[in-house]
């Protein structure tokens, strides 16, 4: 008989290959003790951290720590229920609140996870006669989203809103509801949506427009809001999908909109009805971070002052960073025996980033995802940056050509 | 112009015979992800390239029946034909 694990022989070997090349499993680094929002203990050193996606190191928030701690002093730390049963406590309803009025938007609703809330709103919003137009390097909770609706599902090319508007004129279905959803920045390569062409189409179609702030969100934007304010067409989105557990360093996801049908959504949305509701300790903190964000407008601007010198670091030393300077910063190796290599030798010199191979990268060549924060200090950026000189110079990772034009 | 699954089968034989890496003895029955090892990715961003030559799109959870070139092919002159 054919064992369940019979299709886990190919990632096995892939596995064992990865290992064998670096001397250890770089999916299961354990961060021993956060040390603070930049530093974690790792393999019993302190380690500079470089891949948390923790943008404004609101995780280490006294504020937020204070206010989950009250909460779960006043409240318990469970809500054992979901959020159309009894896991609906006045906390979570203040919190939607607060984002749909951070977002000037009628309504919003508040899910577990990100995942579960792009998940949620995509399978809820696009039934069997609609069509989903998904950009072709979404992250795979959109994906995930997809196979869980029933409708049709057609990608067209990355950032690209011509090739959009090709694909939805070819569908020649101008009865059929549309719905497009893009990201805000692109969490593997650190990539921009032109949000504002997006939404161009979006109106000459008729189509509905989804985005997903993820990663922009607290991070683009005069207030923070993402790459549709950074754009000026937030009145054009539809949607505004979005997590928690990136700029205010919790954990959940939420959708923002101005459709009075979002409450109706909360009735047909499996990944919001049939899960457990967040803590009380975690809306609590959530809250907290976002009032801070709110009132620190200058954590932003350290934010992308970083960015821009990790990234113009990376660049004078000859590595191929990502073309557009975000938070997000993608290092390009032309092959996974340069990327193994270099990845361990990062770690064993102090750096952790993220390692992403082929085919979760976008096209077939590893990258070194690294995450800057509004809390690195330029000393602790440019200890990064030599220590990827370092490890580039002795693990002989040679670097795809760099960009010609430093940007 | 109406094409058929032989037609079709052809025109995605020669597109693929484009990249290097994909053996050259290729035909209808290959399976693209064994037989031309491709990942789930590449598939996708190969399929894109068919649409384009052919002016046809193919619902995403169309590709999960998708074995072989000639499965590809056939899905495609069916979507041609309904519309």
């Amino acid at each position: 008989m054919t064992s369940l694990f019979a299709k886990y022989q190919g990632i096995a070997s892939a596995l064992g290959a990865v290992v064998a090349a670096g001397g250890r499993n770089p999916f299961a680094v354990v961060i021993e003790k956060p040390v603070s929002s930049t530093v974690g203990i790792i393999e019993g050193r302190h380690t500079l951290l470089f891949g948390t996606n923790n943008y404004l190191g609101l995780s280490q928030s006294e504020r937020a720590i204070k206010a989950a701690q009250d909460a779960a002093g006043a409240c318990g730390v469970g809500t054992t229920g979901s959020r159309i049963a009894n896991g609906t406590q006045s906390l979570h309803r203040r919190l939607e609140h607060k984002i749909a009025a951070f977002f000037h938007r009628r309504d919003a609703m508040v899910f577990s996870t990100g995942y579960q809330a792009n998940l949620g709103m995509i399978s809820a919003l696009a039934g069997k006669d609609d069509y989903l137009l998904l950009d072709a390097d979404s992250h795979a909770s959109i994906y995930d989203g997809s196979r869980l609706s029933s409708a049709q599902v057609i990608r067209f090319r990355h950032n690209d809103p011509d090739d959009l508007y090709k694909r939805i004129k070819r569908l020649d279905a101008p009865d059929s509801a549309k719905l497009v959803v893009v990201e805000g920045i692109y969490s593997m390569t650190g990539n921009v949506a032109p949000v504002k062409e997006f939404a161009a189409v979006k109106k000459e179609t008729g189509a509905y427009l989804l985005v997903d702030e993820a990663h922009s969100f607290g991070v683009l934007g005069e207030h923070g809001r993402g790459a549709a304010e950074a754009d000026g067409v937030e009145a054009d989105v539809d949607f505004v999908v979005g997590t928690f557990s990136k700029s205010l360093g919790t954990v959940g996801g939420y959708c923002v909109s101005d459709h009075p049908e979002l409450e109706l959504v909360r009735l047909n949305c499996r990944p919001y009805m049939f899960t457990a509701s967040l803590p009380p300790e975690i809306i609590a903190a959530t809250a907290a971070a976002l009032e801070e964000m709110q009132e620190r407008p200058e954590l932003r601007l350290r934010l992308m002052e970083n960015a821009a010198r990790l990234h113009a670091g990376f660049v004078r030393i000859g590595l191929n960073a990502s073309k557009q300077v975000s938070p997000v910063i993608a290092v390009t190796l032309e092959t996974v025996e340069q990327a193994i290599p270099m990845w361990n030798r990062l770690l064993e010199l102090g750096v952790y980033v993220n390692l992403s191979l082929p085919p979760a990268t976008p096209d077939s060549r590893p990258l070194l995802r690294c995450s800057v924060m509004a809390t690195h200090t330029p000393q602790q950026i440019d200890d990064a940056i030599e220590i990827f000189r370092q490890a580039a110079q002795e693990t002989g990772a040679t670097a795809a050509p760099a960009p010609l034009v430093a940007s | 112009m109406s094409e058929t699954v032989e037609s079709v089968s052809a025109l995605i034989i020669q597109k693929l015979l484009a990249n290097p890496k994909v053996p050259r003895d290729i035909d209808g029955n290959c399976k693209i992800m064994e037989d031309l090892a491709f990942d789930s990715l590449a598939v996708m961003n190969f399929v894109m390239e068919v649409e384009d030559s052919l002016d046809v799109s193919v619902p995403l959870d169309k590709l999960a029946d998708i074995r072989s070139i000639n499965d590809l092919a056939a899905c495609i002159v069916d979507l041609k034909n309904k519309g």
